[in-house]
């Protein structure tokens, strides 16, 4: 990848005042359009067709030839993947790049390329256990154990919770990566992004294991012994109680392992789903599972 | 249900649809569209409860790379309208959801597979710079993504009304729904541990294990547990040396401590 040449391009440039560059007007623009940066998802190029309507805002504002915007468009039309949110500062740094592109700058092409899909990889390492890992499964725990008490707490919670968070890291997230230009590329391996990516591993990690304790019911009702003690009293002791007393949980525990093992297999999540309803309707049947 | 429900119904399921494929503003989740099911049907409550009790299935249900998740959006469209306009319990509602999860993923992957069309087209649109062709081809793809649940869903709504669909779920046998309901229980398993394994990190598991032992011997809410995490992990960051680069190592400590007045010496001898 040659970074190295076009962040030196990029910030020799004075990255922080882009004259000429983008209005407040192309910024809005390029947030409603990213926002809808997944609408055309298939499984060719993935997210391509989104970025290139995400960069229109730029690229009519750098080209003005209906050549160098055919160009433009076509780069943009290449394969492309990464979580959504996180693809916002990509297009901040792809935007500095074509500025300078489009004024005479050393940028080739294929620089371009090789940025933005040099930078979607590691940004998704981040984003997706932020956001899908932490921020989401997080609100939506908490709104749902509202709206199981029948909140209407809940839902507004989770929806506008994330959403402050998911427009805030889009707006930003493209601002800074216009104002920085590829000298983000070089930030990347820094300490920030690791940091936050550990902590938000930690959390959700955290909640998971406490969800697994909490929201997961398997019962096991069946009688494994009763006696009648001294007053006349029927005694019963269940398989539930017993394992109780080891560790309560530790079903769910184990049923987690396993069916971590068997994702780990690539065995598609909803045939396990409907394994376990099968369990469910045969332990019930059996008594062997209660509510 | 009146023709501007029905109407509503088709409008809130479009717009599950389409979240559904973007997953930016979360009208996709079940907590988020089961209550707006709930508000256009005119029984907010059951609405709101439904989708709590379908989120904590759907937890973990993420699109990661090429991988596609289990629907939540039809699961959860439908589901609304079975268990609100026929009566149905919140169980039965889980019980149907799950294989529409299954089909609503089915369903997506070929409207992806039709978007390679929409891609295509794009590129010819791009040959002539022409901006507003290779948009329309973004958002009909979206369209078709919107419609992919709305369909769906107006089917179910329209023949709810009759007894065809109050019969059908009553022909369910006891012990179906009962084992549905008990499965109901741990099937949330799945997207747990659909996140821990995304993660990807496999010395962070003690804090995993920590969570649950807290949760099971304690009588925290999420509130508390998601606090005590939070601090759990700052401080861990803030201790774990490989998280900060800036800090060098302590030199070796007597070669310091000790050094003061030998670097006395050394200014001393250059200065002489």
């Amino acid at each position: 990848m040659s970074t190295t040449t076009t962040t030196a391009a990029v910030t020799e440039a004075n990255p922080a005042s882009h004259e000429g560059g983008l209005t407040r007007r192309d910024y809005i623009s390029t947030y409603f359009r990213s926002s809808f940066m997944l609408g055309s998802f298939n499984f060719e190029r993935f997210q391509a067709i989104g970025v290139a309507v995400s960069l229109m805002p730029t690229i009519k504002r750098f080209y003005h030839t209906k050549h160098d915007q055919a160009e433009a468009l076509k780069r943009h039309l290449e394969f492309f993947n990464t979580t959504p949110w996180i693809a916002s500062p990509i297009y901040g740094v792809v935007a500095a790049m074509e500025e300078e592109r489009s004024k005479g700058g050393e940028i080739e092409d294929s620089d371009i390329t090789n940025v933005k899909i040099g930078l979607m990889g590691p940004l998704a390492g981040v984003g997706d256990p932020v956001f899908w890992g932490t921020v989401r499964p997080v609100l939506a725990a908490l709104g749902a154990s509202l709206a199981l008490a029948h909140s209407i707490l809940g839902p507004l919670l989770f929806f506008f919770g994330i959403n402050i968070i998911r427009i805030a890291t889009r707006w930003y997230g493209f601002k800074f990566g216009y104002q920085r230009g590829t000298s983000i590329v070089s930030n990347l391996g820094g300490g920030q992004l690791k940091r936050l990516t550990a902590i938000a591993s930690v959390l959700g990690l955290f909640v998971m294991g406490s969800l697994v304790s909490k929201w997961t019911t398997i019962k096991f009702p069946l009688i494994i012994a009763s006696y009648h003690a001294a007053g006349g009293k029927l005694v019963t002791t269940t398989l539930q109680s017993v394992l109780d007393q080891l560790l309560p949980g530790m079903a769910a525990l184990l049923l987690t392992f396993l069916c971590m093992w068997l994702l780990k297999k690539k065995i598609n999540a909803i045939w396990i789903i409907f394994g376990m309803f099968v369990i469910g309707i045969l332990g019930y049947w059996s008594g062997f599972l209660g509510l | 249900m009146s023709a501007v429900q029905m109407v509503l119904v088709i409008l809130v399921s479009l717009v599950a649809g389409m979240a559904s494929v973007c997953d930016e503003r979360q009208f996709h989740r079940p907590l988020v569209a089961c209550a707006l099911m709930g508000l256009v049907l005119g029984d907010l409550s059951t609405g709101v409860a439904l989708g709590g009790s379908l989120e904590l299935i759907a937890l973990g249900w993420m699109n990661v790379g090429a991988a596609m998740a289990p629907d939540a959006a039809l699961a959860s469209t439908i589901a609304s309208v079975v268990v609100i306009s026929t009566h149905q319990s919140v169980g039965t509602g889980i019980a149907i959801a799950v294989p529409l999860a299954a089909a609503g993923q089915v369903l997506t992957i070929f409207v992806r597979s039709i978007a390679v069309f929409f891609q295509h087209q794009a590129d010819k649109f791009a040959e002539q710079a022409n901006f507003r062709g290779i948009e329309i081809m973004h958002f009909s793809a979206l369209l078709l993504q919107g419609l992919r649940v709305a369909i769906p869903t107006a089917v179910v709504a329209a023949v709810s009304g009759t007894s065809v669909l109050n019969d059908a779920l009553n022909a369910i046998p006891k012990v179906v729904t009962g084992g549905l309901q008990v499965a109901g229980g741990f099937i949330v398993v799945v997207g747990y541990a659909m996140v821990i394994n995304m993660m990807q990190a496999k010395s962070l598991m003690p804090f995993f294990f920590l969570g649950f032992v807290i949760a099971t011997f304690s009588n925290y809410n999420l509130v508390g547990l998601g606090i005590m995490g939070a601090c759990l992990a700052i401080i861990y960051v803030q201790l774990n040396p490989i998280y900060h680069n800036a800090i060098q190592m302590p030199q070796p400590a007597a070669a310091v401590a000790a050094g003061g007045s030998e670097l006395d010496d050394d200014l001393d001898d250059e200065l002489n």
